[in-house]
C-alpha cells in the first residue's frame, strides 16, 4: 500500500507549490503600493515608506520575494496581520478548530440526510418518494447558504425562540451550549452538500442495483433489505466517499458565509474581517491553509478509498 | 455543484428528415423535457425582468423616502419598503440586473480562459497538458468562494471586479470539461480520417474538435451561471460586489439582516429572487445534460 500512496505524495508537491504561487501572486493584483498603504498616516514621509519597503523586501525582484515568502511559509511563518499585529499562523490556529467543529457537524448532517435520501429515491425510483427526494435535492442546490441561514434565524430564533440566533460557545467550555449555538449553522452548511450527496448516491445506487451481484444476492434468497444495504449500498458508497472528500471546498466556501450570518468566530469570519480591514496577509494565509487542507483531506480520501475498495490496494 | 449524476433521458425519437446535427436533435428533444422547460421559463422571466427593469419597476430603486421607512408589504408597496424608504419591489427588479450581468459575464470570462486552455491541453498533450492540468489542480484545491473572495478583495470591491474574480475562479471547471471532451473526441474515427487526408492540426482542432465539445461546454455554462449567480450574491452579501446605493440581491440581504425582527420581509424577497434564478438555470442545465450528453444516455 505504500507504493501508490508514496507516488500520490510526490504528485502533491507540484500542486502545493502552484497553490503557493497563486497565493503569492494575489498580492500583485493589489492596486497601489502596499508600503504606502501600510504606512497609513505616515504615507507622506518617504523615509517611513522606504523603511517599510525594505522591511517587506519590496525592493527585491519578484522571484526573490516569492522564495523568501515560501521559505518563511515552510517554517510556519505566514507573516503578520496588519491590523491585529499578531502572527497570521497563530490567528489561523486559533480560529481553525471552530471551523473544523462546524464543518464536521455539517458533514455529519449532509451524510445523514443525503445518503439515505439517495438510497430511498433509487430504490423507490419513479414513485412519489423519488420525486420528493429529487425536489428537495434541487431545492438544496439552488438555495443560497446565507439566505437559508437568515430564514432559519427568522423562523427558529426570532419567531419560535428555540435556538440562539448567533454567537458561539467553544466545545471545551460548555459542550451542550456549544451544540446549541452550532446545530443550526451546521444544518445550513450541510444542506448544500446533502443535496449533492443525495444526487450522487441515487445515481450510484441505480447503477449498483442493475449489477449481476445484486441479482445473484437476490437469487440466493437474501432479504431485500440485506441486498440493498450489504450489497448495493456498499458498492455504491465507493464513488460517494471520493465525492465527500471533494466537497471539502464547498464546505469551507459555505463556512465563510455561515460564520458571517451566525457570527461564529472561525476562519471564515477571520477572512471576511480581514477583507473589510484590507488585512492582506491574513487573506493570503487563509487561502493557503484552505488549499493545503483540501490537498491533505483528498489524500486521506484516496487512502480511505483503497481501504473500502480492495481491488485498488497495491496498485 | 459540478458533477451530478442523472438518470438516462427518455428514449429519443428516430431522427427526422432532413438529417440534423446531434446538437440540434438534442435541442429538439429539450422541448419535451418537462423540468428543463420549467427551467427555461424561469430563466426567461429572470432575463426579461432584468432587461425590462426601467419599464416595469414601479418606483426608483435608489430614491429614499423618509416618510415611508420599513413599511410592511401593502398595495402601494407590494414588497414593502426598506430602511430608508426605498420601494423593495423596484430594488428586487433592478437587482436582477446585477445577478444576470454577473452570471453571464463571469461565465463568459471563465469559458474564454478555460475552453481554449482545455482544448490546447487535450489536443497537444505532453508537457502542455501536464502543466495546465497541474495548474488547474492547484486552482481547484483552493475553495471556490475563498479564491473568489481573495481575488475580489485584492482587486478592489465593485461589481466588475467581482465578475472577474468569479470568472477566474470558475475557469478551471471549463478547462477540465473542455479537456475531457477533447480527449474523447480525439479517439474518434473521423479525427483519424481528417488526419489521414492531410489536414493541419489547427484545422482539425477548429473544424472537427470544437463542434464536438460544444455540447458539454454548453451544459457546463448553464450550470455555471447558476453557481456564478450564487457567488455574486455571496460576494455582494459580504460587501465585495455591487456597491450601495445600487441594488443587488446579496447586498440587500446583508442590509436586511440588521432588521430581522422589525422588517422580516426585507430578508425574504431578494432571497426568493436568487433562489428562482438559480433554480431556473439548474433545471435548464440538468435538462440540457439529459438531452445532449450522449455518455449518460443508455
Amino acid at each position: 500500500m505504500q507504493g501508490p500512496i508514496g507516488a500520490r505524495l510526490i504528485q502533491l508537491v507540484p500542486t502545493i507549490l502552484l497553490v503557493s504561487i497563486i497565493v503569492f501572486a494575489l498580492q500583485q493584483l493589489m492596486p497601489g503600493d502596499p508600503a504606502v498603504l501600510l504606512a497609513g498616516d505616515a504615507a507622506g514621509d518617504p523615509h517611513v515608506v522606504a523603511a517599510i519597503r525594505a522591511q517587506l523586501l519590496l525592493n527585491q525582484p519578484i522571484w526573490a520575494q516569492y522564495l523568501h515568502w515560501l521559505w518563511a511559509a515552510l517554517h510556519g511563518n505566514l507573516g503578520y496581520s496588519w491590523r491585529l499585529s499578531s502572527p497570521v499562523s497563530a490567528l489561523i490556529a486559533q480560529k481553525l478548530p471552530v471551523t473544523i467543529q462546524l464543518s464536521a457537524m455539517a458533514f455529519f448532517f449532509s451524510v445523514a440526510i443525503g445518503v439515505p435520501a439517495g438510497v430511498i429515491s433509487a430504490v423507490k425510483r419513479g414513485t412519489a418518494w423519488d420525486w420528493i427526494a429529487n425536489a428537495v435535492g434541487l431545492f438544496g442546490l439552488s438555495i443560497p447558504t446565507f439566505w437559508l441561514g437568515i430564514v432559519m434565524i427568522l423562523v427558529v430564533s426570532v419567531d419560535l425562540g428555540w435556538l440562539p440566533p448567533s454567537g458561539y460557545v467553544p466545545l471545551t467550555q460548555d459542550p451542550l451550549r456549544s451544540l446549541e449555538t452550532t446545530i443550526m449553522p451546521a444544518f445550513v452548511l450541510g444542506n448544500a452538500i446533502a443535496a449533492i450527496l443525495m444526487r450522487h448516491t441515487r445515481g450510484a445506487m441505480l447503477t449498483a442495483l442493475q449489477q449481476d451481484y445484486v441479482r445473484t444476492a437476490r437469487a440466493k434468497g437474501l432479504s431485500e433489505r440485506r441486498v440493498i444495504l450489504r450489497h448495493a449500498l456498499r458498492n455504491a458508497l465507493i464513488p460517494v466517499v471520493t465525492l465527500g472528500g471533494l466537497q471539502l471546498g464547498t464546505l469551507l466556501s459555505g463556512a465563510v458565509l455561515t460564520e458571517q450570518v451566525f457570527d461564529i468566530p472561525g476562519i471564515g469570519k477571520l477572512v471576511v474581517d480581514a477583507v473589510f480591514n484590507r488585512d492582506y496577509p491574513v487573506i493570503q494565509g487563509v487561502v493557503l491553509v484552505s488549499g493545503l487542507l483540501y490537498v491533505v483531506i483528498n489524500l486521506a480520501t484516496d487512502i480511505l478509498y483503497s481501504v473500502i475498495n480492495p481491488r485498488l490496494r497495491g496498485g | 455543484m459540478s458533477a451530478t449524476v442523472r438518470e438516462a433521458a427518455p428514449p429519443a425519437s428516430p431522427p427526422a428528415s432532413p438529417p440534423a446535427s446531434p446538437m440540434r436533435l438534442g435541442l429538439r428533444r429539450f422541448r419535451r423535457h418537462r423540468t428543463g422547460m420549467v427551467g427555461l421559463i424561469l430563466v426567461a422571466v429572470f432575463i426579461a425582468t432584468a432587461l425590462a427593469a426601467p419599464l416595469i419597476s414601479p418606483a426608483s430603486p435608489i430614491a429614499a423616502s423618509w416618510d415611508a421607512i420599513r413599511m410592511a408589504p401593502s398595495l402601494a408597496h407590494w414588497m414593502g419598503t426598506d430602511e430608508i424608504g426605498r420601494d423593495e419591489l423596484s430594488r428586487v427588479i433592478w437587482g436582477a440586473r446585477a445577478s444576470l450581468a454577473a452570471g453571464v459575464v463571469s461565465v463568459v470570462i471563465a469559458a474564454a480562459i478555460g475552453v481554449p486552455a482545455g482544448l490546447a491541453a487535450g489536443f497537444a498533450g505532453g508537457a502542455i497538458d501536464a502543466i495546465l492540468s497541474r495548474l488547474v489542480d492547484a486552482m481547484l484545491a483552493i475553495p471556490f468562494l475563498i479564491l473568489a473572495i481573495a481575488l475580489a478583495a485584492f482587486l478592489g470591491p465593485n461589481l466588475r471586479n467581482a465578475m472577474i474574480a468569479i470568472g477566474i475562479s470558475t475557469a478551471p471547471v471549463f478547462m477540465r470539461v473542455a479537456r475531457a471532451a477533447t480527449l474523447d473526441t480525439m479517439t474518434r474515427d473521423f479525427i483519424e480520417a481528417a488526419r489521414a487526408i492531410g489536414n493541419p492540426p489547427w484545422r482539425i482542432a477548429l473544424k472537427h474538435v470544437v463542434p464536438n465539445i460544444a455540447a458539454p461546454v454548453l451544459i457546463q455554462a448553464t450550470l455555471s451561471i447558476a453557481t456564478a449567480i450564487i457567488a455574486e450574491a455571496s460576494l455582494s452579501f459580504l460587501g465585495l460586489g455591487e456597491q450601495p446605493p445600487l441594488p443587488s440581491w446579496g447586498s440587500m440581504l446583508n442590509a436586511a439582516q440588521q432588521f430581522l425582527t422589525q422588517a422580516p420581509w426585507l430578508a425574504i424577497f431578494p432571497g426568493l429572487g436568487i433562489f428562482f434564478a438559480v433554480l431556473g438555470f439548474n433545471l435548464m442545465g440538468d435538462g440540457l445534460r439529459d438531452v445532449l450528453d450522449t455518455h449518460r444516455r443508455g
